[in-house]
């Protein structure tokens, strides 16, 4: 396995002659209920606290950029959902994009708000699960399942959308699939109508219950620098402060013509970058969301949802990237052509490999209870650290 | 118990050539596992029903519905399917220990029942140190999970067991220090010497004769669900991080019995509260003078009295986090076991001071606690409005937003 420093369990005898100690080592995962998918850290223990925990990935490794060589444009598109299955839009779009821009495709305006849409809707989706599960790794079994209620009804819309509820393969080189149902519109109006006061119901819940800031306030602290030098995307750069989001720095899509905020992390239980301010940057992201569904739902442009692509597409030799915000953080897209009709090659920078890195940095010394903390609120899905 | 048996060896029923203490066993064995089979299983199966219902509700879900009216016979099922189960032992494990923990960790519950009383003459025995063989007896658990989480030979199960070590020998002593000064109080360790010291009304309860005891009964209930290995104590369990903890490696009925263990316990722990500080089986005098009337009256005060305390500890449970290890220790050792003391010496002074008890104080901290429930139910009617949500909104369906007025 290669892990260095875990071949010997390091004894520690005792200088007065008493008992000799020795560290233990735990295997977490790769089957853990708390590990989010199938990955596995080797964790260093003395008793209760952590000396070290390496993450040991590649569980979930599918190939899926060698399958973007061998499956064309257009066949692309399914395996893209696979690359991050709890926010699969961002990743149809990431691949849309990049093949878009090769080729300099317009894609319509009415086609870019539906795909806007479904990804905010996927970005509250993701986000749910993720502060769901949050409060269930920390002990809280009620949250989860409110969080998961609400992720059901964004699941329905999203059926109704595009027929799928995991994997949505709803976007297409050029627009989306399909337009919106009729009356779709409305209902999804309803939705955010009533989805917003239950963030105020969830935060009462228990985002701002005792028990649950003591647990993570101050734990597994992540400095704006360290953020920045582990190249940290998304919630979890934004919870130590650093206030960059590729929907406003880089903007693509509709996003410039559409108002909302970017939340950071303000240290408010603790110091800034802790577990408690990722968690909470991700309850207010599902705020903007809602802010920016209601513009984009109310603005919906008519018009075409899809330009006209060839069947067989070629884009231009050439290479580009391209970088979209997952829910994840910054997802990119480094696509190559060779003017054929399969992909040159495709390879995908996503948030959770990022975010992986620095679990051995910040994990040094805490309790073992506190890693469960650290993987849930950097909120690591584990195939889209493998893809 | 006696007599019965003797009246039997007279009437010839029982072979008279046997020792009579052959007879008195075999009685005591028969009388035991009636009630065993016939009163403690069910409540801990039938606690589980209600955990199961309860969190269904809280987790707005509905939970167990299908077995019998309402789920209620989902426990009995999931005993039978558990029995049925293969029963594992890991090649790796101590197995003499690994079989054996289960049954200790019962036995420690079982034995508990003893003592309890469940109304004027419903106690298996009246034992002059029952307050303190509960306490001795329920602590056996530890032994039992200790063993369990050592036997299993793994790390997982290791770490729960010694977690539960270091918990409940931690906790034992701010619930014995909150134990102490109802001792104090009514001068006796017998249980129902205790529940014949309070009178039935509220405001004779030990619960409300002193501040220090008022505090005490909260610091006994916070311990008591840490000794119960429950949220927000259940670290031994720990799902999220210890995968099942000392149970980790068990499975069928073996895996069962630390559960029945579990939920029996939490009736134990409200026994054990309303004897100590809820009056007991207490009922009004002035109610029927039948004895079976009244003992029944009795059982169904000390039966809803306790099982209210079940309730509230489900609802702790499907309400908060876990706390970590090193808070819980924080919390027994810095701010339980200085208030227990402090208690302590409190009710001493308390009844030095005054001999016969100060009415107007009783009076007061009655009202008090009222009051603290009255705030309390403000406040839950209060989140209930606030979040607004009619009936209509909360069966909100998008895909059939017609019937939404927006």
């Amino acid at each position: 396995m290669g892990l260095a420093g875990f071949e010997v369990e390091v004894q520690r005898p005792q200088a007065d002659g008493g008992l000799s100690t020795e560290d233990m080592t735990l295997s977490m995962g790769p089957q853990h209920p708390s590990t989010h998918g199938v990955l596995r850290f080797v964790v260093r223990a003395d008793g209760e606290v952590m000396k070290e925990a390496i993450p040991d990935i590649g569980y979930l490794h599918r190939s899926i950029e060698k399958i973007a060589e061998k499956v064309g444009w257009h066949g692309f598109m399914p395996y893209t959902d696979r690359v991050d299955y709890v926010a699969a839009m961002p990743c149809n779009q990431g691949w849309a994009m990049a093949a878009e821009r090769l080729a300099a495709i317009e894609v319509p305006k009415r086609g870019e708000y539906c795909r806007v849409i479904a990804t905010e809707f996927n970005r509250i989706q993701s986000h749910l699960l993720s502060v769901g599960s949050m409060a269930m790794d920390i002990g809280a079994y009620t949250p989860f399942t409110h969080a998961l209620r609400e992720r059901e009804y964004i699941n329905d819309l999203i059926e109704e959308l595009c027929g799928a509820r995991l994997t949505f393969n709803y976007m297409r080189i050029g627009g989306v699939a399909w337009d919106v149902p009729p009356a779709w519109r409305e209902k999804a109006l309803a939705y955010v109508q009533r989805f917003e006061p239950l963030i105020d119901e969830f935060n009462d819940l228990i985002s701002y219950n005792r028990i649950y800031t003591e647990r993570l306030a101050n734990v597994a602290v992540v400095t704006a620098e360290d953020a920045i030098d582990y190249n940290l995307v998304g919630p979890n750069l934004r919870g130590s402060g650093v206030r960059y989001d590729v929907r406003r720095d880089e903007p693509y899509s509709v996003y410039p013509e559409l108002d909302f905020e970017i939340p950071v992390g303000r240290g408010e239980m603790g110091r800034v970058g802790d577990c408690f301010d990722r968690y909470i940057v991700r309850i207010r992201e599902m705020k903007e969301c809602c802010k920016i569904l209601r513009q984009c739902l109310q603005q919906l442009p008519p018009g075409p949802v899809i330009t006209k692509v060839a069947r067989n597409f070629k884009p231009p030799p050439g290479d580009c990237y391209v970088r979209v915000e997952s829910a994840r953080g910054d997802m990119g897209w480094y696509v190559v052509s060779d003017g054929t009709a399969f992909p040159y090659r495709c390879k995908i920078r996503t948030g959770s490999f990022a975010a992986i890195s620095i679990v051995q940095k910040v994990s040094r010394n805490l309790m073992i209870a506190d890693l469960i903390a650290v993987i849930a609120s950097l909120d690591l899905v584990a195939p889209e650290i493998d893809r | 118990m006696q007599e019965l048996v003797d009246g039997l060896i007279r009437s010839g029923l029982a072979p008279a050539a046997l020792p009579a203490w052959v007879h008195y066993l075999v009685a005591m064995l028969v009388f035991g596992g009636i009630v065993v089979f016939v009163f403690i299983l069910p409540i801990a199966g039938i606690t589980t029903w209600v955990e199961r219902r309860v969190a269904g509700r809280i987790q707005s879900r509905i939970g167990p519905n299908r077995t019998g009216p309402a789920g209620f016979l989902q426990w009995l099922a999931d005993g039978i399917k558990s029995l049925l189960k293969e029963d594992i032992v890991p090649v790796a494990a101590d197995a003499p220990l690994f079989k054996l923990a289960p049954y200790v960790v019962m036995t420690g519950f079982v034995g508990a029942f003893v003592a309890i009383p469940f109304g004027g003459p419903l106690i298996i025995a009246d034992l002059n140190v029952g307050i303190l063989y509960v306490t001795a007896v329920t602590a056996l658990v530890v032994v039992g999970i200790l063993m369990a989480g050592w036997s299993s030979n793994n790390k997982w199960s290791l770490l729960g067991g010694i977690r539960s070590a270091a918990q409940i020998v931690s906790y034992e002593i701010p619930a014995g220090l909150s134990i102490f000064p109802i001792v104090m109080l009514s001068g006796a360790l017998s249980m129902q010497s205790i529940i014949q010291a309070q009178g039935w009304e509220p405001w004779r309860w030990n619960l409300f004769h002193n501040p220090f005891v008022f505090v005490a009964f909260f610091i006994f209930f916070v311990a008591a669900l840490a000794e119960g290995n429950r949220t927000p104590f259940d670290l031994p369990e720990a799902e999220s991080e210890l995968v099942m903890g000392f149970a980790t490696e068990y499975s069928g009925m073996r895996n069962l019995l630390f559960f029945m263990a579990e939920w029996g316990n939490l009736y134990v722990i409200g026994a054990i509260v309303t004897t100590l500080f809820l009056g007991g089986w207490q009922i009004p005098w002035a109610l029927p003078d039948h004895p079976v009337v009244r003992t029944v009256l009795q059982f169904a005060c000390f039966f809803l009295k306790s099982y209210f305390w079940v309730f509230v500890a489900i609802w702790l449970r499907w309400t908060l986090p876990r706390i970590r290890v090193d808070q819980m220790m924080i919390m027994c050792w810095k701010y339980l076991v200085p208030i227990a003391f402090v208690n302590l010496l409190g009710t001493a002074v308390w009844m030095v001071a005054f001999p016969a008890g100060l009415p107007a104080a009783q009076m007061a901290l009655f009202l008090l606690g009222v009051a603290l429930l009255g705030v309390f139910a403000w406040r839950v009617t209060y989140h209930l409005r606030r979040a607004g949500l009619t009936r209509a909104e909360l069966s909100f369906n998008p895909l059939s937003t017609a019937r939404i007025p927006w």
